[in-house]
């Protein structure tokens, strides 16, 4: 590893005999570099290994639960474990997660990208600057907080968007309304979207920031206008930061709980539109039923948890093929 | 194509600093005029006054005339964007756009400007690359990207990005400076064809290049470090070189200081 060093310390006459060179390739030969190579190995090993347990517990108390459902565990809408015989599906669950996530990426991915480039490239310093803090200030309010906000404001004030998304879009079923409170999946989609965008935006400012000033004015100096500066160097720089940065804000969507539970009525069902009340997510439903979960109850629910713990491995997994599809065109190798 | 550059009265200043101070000079079309100085001297930020780079530079601003044949880049009305369209630049270190192909690399200028067909196109980036030298060595690699070619066919690339939109000058800072002697030969051998169609301006540190490519020469000095840069003198490079008419040309020159 080390070697340089190696030769710095060695007589340069006198080349190093076989243990030597084994202890300086590991790059262990002083202590302080042993004590730093255990503890960073030891970090390293360390997560590996939280990850196998959870992955483990995750495993093992679902498998419990599934050998003894009656139902399908992936396409049922039933869940009812401590019934005898016990059904329980993940199908409502999995439903309610993805479209909320959905919406909430929909929504928030945009707006972010936005905030971002304007900080970077449009705003004033100084106003980038203010924006910037206001947005890192929104990424320390806990979810709970936002939980209240949305049951308390948001959901009395969604009816004139449901109203008119019925209106114009009724006919795509999608956006049909029956008049229902608004504790739907699309109202849970616009708290999450809000919930997310900091992380998203501040990610991405980070990236675009970093664009290297000589992709620019080579964008500038061919008579590129600031928007087309911005679709030829910077976008195409940080576009898999972007990816990275909405996965960072999809993981929280998708794990999101508290802040969904007190705004949707969950039911065990799915409604084509996404405005009717009702639905679930996986997060949501662990927390509304732990507390009064029997034995097989809390398996079940850790059961829905491993198929939400592989949703979550299954969407970094592809965005992270997404960006290395096209590395040698990545900004890395500029 | 090619256009006269004459400036007048040009001071450029990074917010309340003056870093160039009252320039004037004339460029003549189809001719390849250097400017060599010490570093600081104001050579590079004059080179991006001629096609307004210079105030993309937070606090950078202007005062003078530019004027390009008989139009004032300058001048009330004018759109810089435009003007970059006209006054093509090549910089210091290779940048070809990381992202795209050796072929969206030439015609992104182009696609800027307005719509053509794909033979329209195909025609252009042919010829860009054929312009400048680069067209046999990737021909076979026009969809691999940019990013993947040496540093001194980057160069090139970045030549032939900037010759696609037919500009009338040709600004170039230190276009050689990252590169080795053999690629550095390459690009000097493309200057001296680019100047029957463009009027060319280039930024170097190398006396021998300067010497080598260009038919006039600027000598850039400042007075100390803090003091604002000053063109000394313009002259024909033969002269600059062999019979300078103000002493510091003749002490830089010579390596006597600097």
């Amino acid at each position: 590893m080390d070697i340089t060093t190696q030769n710095h310390t060695a007589p340069p006459a006198l080349p190093p005999d076989g243990a030597e060179r084994k202890r300086a390739a590991r790059g262990a030969t002083r202590p302080g570099d042993r004590i730093f190579l255990g503890l960073s190995r030891g970090s390293g090993i360390l997560v590996l290994v939280i990850m196998a347990a959870i992955a483990a517990f995750l495993t093992y108390r679902a498998s419990l639960a599934i050998s003894k459902d009656e139902a399908n565990f992936l396409t049922s809408f039933e869940w009812n474990p401590s019934g005898i015989p016990p059904e329980f599906g993940i199908a409502v669950l999995a439903f309610g997660t993805i479209v909320s996530s959905v919406i909430a990426m929909a929504i928030a991915v945009p707006i972010s990208v936005g905030i971002a480039l304007f900080i970077t490239h449009y705003a004033p310093r100084r106003l980038g600057g203010a924006i910037a803090y206001v947005i890192d200030l929104l990424a320390a309010v806990p979810s709970i907080v936002y939980g209240l906000w949305g049951a308390l404001f948001l959901v009395p004030h969604m009816d004139g968007l449901f109203g008119w998304l019925d209106d114009y879009l009724g006919w795509t079923g999608i956006f049909e309304w029956g008049g229902g409170a608004p504790r739907s999946l699309l109202t849970v989609g616009v708290l999450l979207a809000i919930m997310i965008l900091p992380i998203i935006t501040n990610v991405s400012r980070e990236v675009f920031r970093q664009v290297p000033r000589m992709h620019e004015e080579a964008a500038l100096a061919l008579g590129a206008t600031r928007w087309e500066v911005i679709r030829m160097s910077v976008l195409p720089f940080g576009r898999s930061g972007v990816i990275s940065a909405s996965m960072l804000g999809l993981g929280r969507a998708l794990g999101e709980t508290m802040a969904v539970a007190m705004v949707l009525s969950p039911t065990f069902d799915i409604s084509a539109s996404l405005l009717d009340p009702g639905g679930g997510t996986f997060a949501q439903n662990i927390a509304s039923k732990f507390n009064e979960a029997t034995v097989m109850g809390r398996d079940a629910l850790i059961a829905s948890g491993l198929v939400l713990f592989v949703i979550t491995l299954l969407v970094n997994g592809a965005a992270r093929l997404i960006i290395a599809r096209r590395k040698e065109y990545s900004g890395a190798n500029a | 194509m090619a256009k006269r550059i004459d400036v007048s009265g040009l001071n450029a200043y990074y917010g309340s600093f003056l870093a160039i101070e009252d320039i004037s000079m004339t460029v003549e079309p189809r001719s390849v005029t250097a400017f060599i100085g010490p570093s600081g001297c104001g050579k590079s930020t004059f080179l991006r006054t001629l096609n307004r780079m210079h105030e993309v530079t937070p606090g950078g601003r202007v005062e003078g005339k530019v004027m390009l044949d008989d139009e004032n880049l300058y001048g009330a009305g004018i759109d810089p964007v435009a003007v970059r369209r006209e006054v093509g630049m090549v910089f210091q270190r290779p940048n070809p756009f990381p992202t795209m192909s050796v072929y969206d690399n030439v015609a992104a200028g182009l696609r800027l400007n307005g719509k053509y067909k794909k033979s329209e196109l195909d025609d252009i980036v042919e010829k860009s690359l054929k312009g400048a030298n680069l067209w046999n060595e990737v021909k076979d690699r026009l969809n691999k990207p940019g990013s993947g070619l040496s540093g001194g066919q980057q160069q090139r690339l970045c030549i032939a990005r900037a010759i696609a939109v037919e500009p009338n000058v040709l600004l170039m800072d230190e276009p050689c400076s990252a590169l080795d002697p053999i690629s550095t030969l390459a690009i000097e051998d493309l200057i001296g064809e680019l100047k029957e169609r463009f009027t060319i301006v280039i930024v170097t540190h190398n006396m021998q290049q300067a010497a080598r490519v260009s038919d006039r020469t600027a000598f850039f000095n400042l007075a100390a470090v803090g003091q604002p840069g000053k063109l000394i003198e313009i002259d024909d490079t033969e002269r600059i070189f062999s019979n300078p008419s103000v002493q510091a040309t003749e002490d830089y020159i010579s390596g006597r200081f600097g």
